[in-house]
């Protein structure tokens, strides 16, 4: 009889029900010397250029856990709309599920306008829903794309602000890039020679920083067309073995040797390919 | 940590409701869990009244009376209490019927594990409780 209660009508969406009990949880375990476990961090480099013709974004592929590194080989530039791309640096479930969101709402405003969606209105829709979430979401994205109004860049910080600039970087290695493309950069570049500043930018960050790793991956974005290069370079290539431990055969003498053949029939063969996307 | 107001006992004269919200804690209604919490739960009120003012000040006071007037109706199409309802009349007029938020992905009502005592929600509402 104690139980029966009549539910108010519930909300989706986020729910503190168990905030609380988490925060004592905290405290507890810190007292036994035990930790909670942490988020996924995507510890990153990520960057973008304007160049003469469009966008370059850029971004390495390592994802970390604390200090132990998750994913080697993690995509951080997804995917908004055919002719928008956003880097995420952050919490990887954060900067996944919001980019996802907004690619959604940016399909559904084109489809309800029937034009092709321009850079600005993702932009204001992520400042927008970041800045609802007071900065607990933490995605620091660098939004790229190019509209009918030319190519835009913007970097977007977690808590809600928004710059408009010809070159961004942003990540715990975005001050190793931003040194390179302090250095080097140049209104009006050729797509090559944009290409190599980010690849050098990245590469900086990759080498520098110790949340970013593994390999490069550039997006190269024009009006009209997408690369999407993954990877474009490997710069941590995992080394080779030079030698071998095994002994080889007729290290041990054979004294005698019995075959006895096992009578059986292949009734099935079923290949399953493993997920190495 | 600032105790809030908003999180007062929900029932008549203030006081709390044990049947229908359980037993009381001070402190769980004196100090939000999370900071987010009061502006998620009042997120929706928020933006509608600052579209509401918005129109004032733009079209003058018949915008919003008109437009509240149709909210009034559209929320009153719901199925049983029990039940969950779609609210597509409300969403059209709000123009969230178009936009994807963390409030369809995450804890849908409509597939929330528990579901209210189907007599005891009728009587609430019919207020025979």
């Amino acid at each position: 009889m104690a139980t029966l209660a009549v539910r108010r009508a519930p909300l989706g969406g986020f729910s503190f029900e168990n905030c609380k009990r988490n925060s004592i949880l905290e405290s507890e375990a810190s007292k036994v010397g035990f930790s909670v476990p942490t988020a996924r961090k995507t510890g990153t480099t990520i960057c973008g250029v304007v160049f003469k013709d469009g966008i370059v974004l850029g971004a390495d592929t390592r994802a970390t856990e604390g200090m132990v590194v998750a994913d080697k080989n993690c995509s951080k530039i997804h995917y908004i709309s055919p002719n928008i791309y956003c880097c995420g640096a952050g919490t990887a479930a954060d900067t996944e599920m919001t980019t996802q969101i907004i690619s959604s709402n940016l399909e559904l405003h084109a489809l309800s306008t029937g034009r092709q969606p321009r850079v600005a209105t993702a932009n204001r829709m992520l400042k927008q829903m970041l800045f609802r979430y007071q900065g607990y979401i933490g995605a620091a994205l660098v939004l790229g794309g190019v509209d009918c109004n030319g190519p835009h860049l913007y970097s977007i910080y977690p808590h809600g602000s928004t710059d408009k600039l010809p070159y961004v970087t942003m990540g715990s290695g975005s001050l190793a890039a931003m040194a390179v493309f302090e250095d080097r950069y140049k209104t009006g570049m050729e797509e090559e020679e944009a290409k190599q500043l980010v690849r050098d930018a990245i590469a900086a960050g990759i080498f520098n920083d110790l949340g970013s790793g593994s390999n490069i991956d550039l997006c190269v974005i024009t009006k009209g067309n997408v690369d999407y290069i993954r990877p474009h370079d490997e710069a941590n290539k995992k080394g080779v073995r030079t030698g071998d431990y095994r002994y080889k055969r007729g290290t041990t003498a054979v004294l005698s040797k019995v075959v006895n053949p096992l009578d059986l029939e292949l009734l099935e063969e079923t290949v399953q390919t493993m997920d190495t996307s | 940590i600032v105790p809030v107001a908003g999180l007062c006992p929900q029932g008549s004269y203030g006081i709390q409701d044990s049947l229908r919200s359980g037993f009381t804690s001070v402190k769980n209604e004196l100090l939000p869990s999370h900071p987010l919490e009061l502006s998620e739960k009042n997120f929706v009120l928020n933006q509608d009244k600052m579209n509401f003012s918005t129109l004032r000040n733009i079209q003058g006071l018949h915008a919003p009376l008109k437009l509240q007037m149709e909210y009034r109706a559209a929320r009153q199409i719901q199925r049983l209490p029990f039940l969950q309802s779609s609210n597509l009349a409300l969403d059209t007029l709000r123009g969230s019927d178009d936009t994807i938020g963390f409030e369809d992905i995450l804890s849908d009502p409509a597939q929330s594990e528990t579901m209210g005592e189907p007599h005891m929600m009728v009587e609430y509402k019919l207020g025979l409780l």
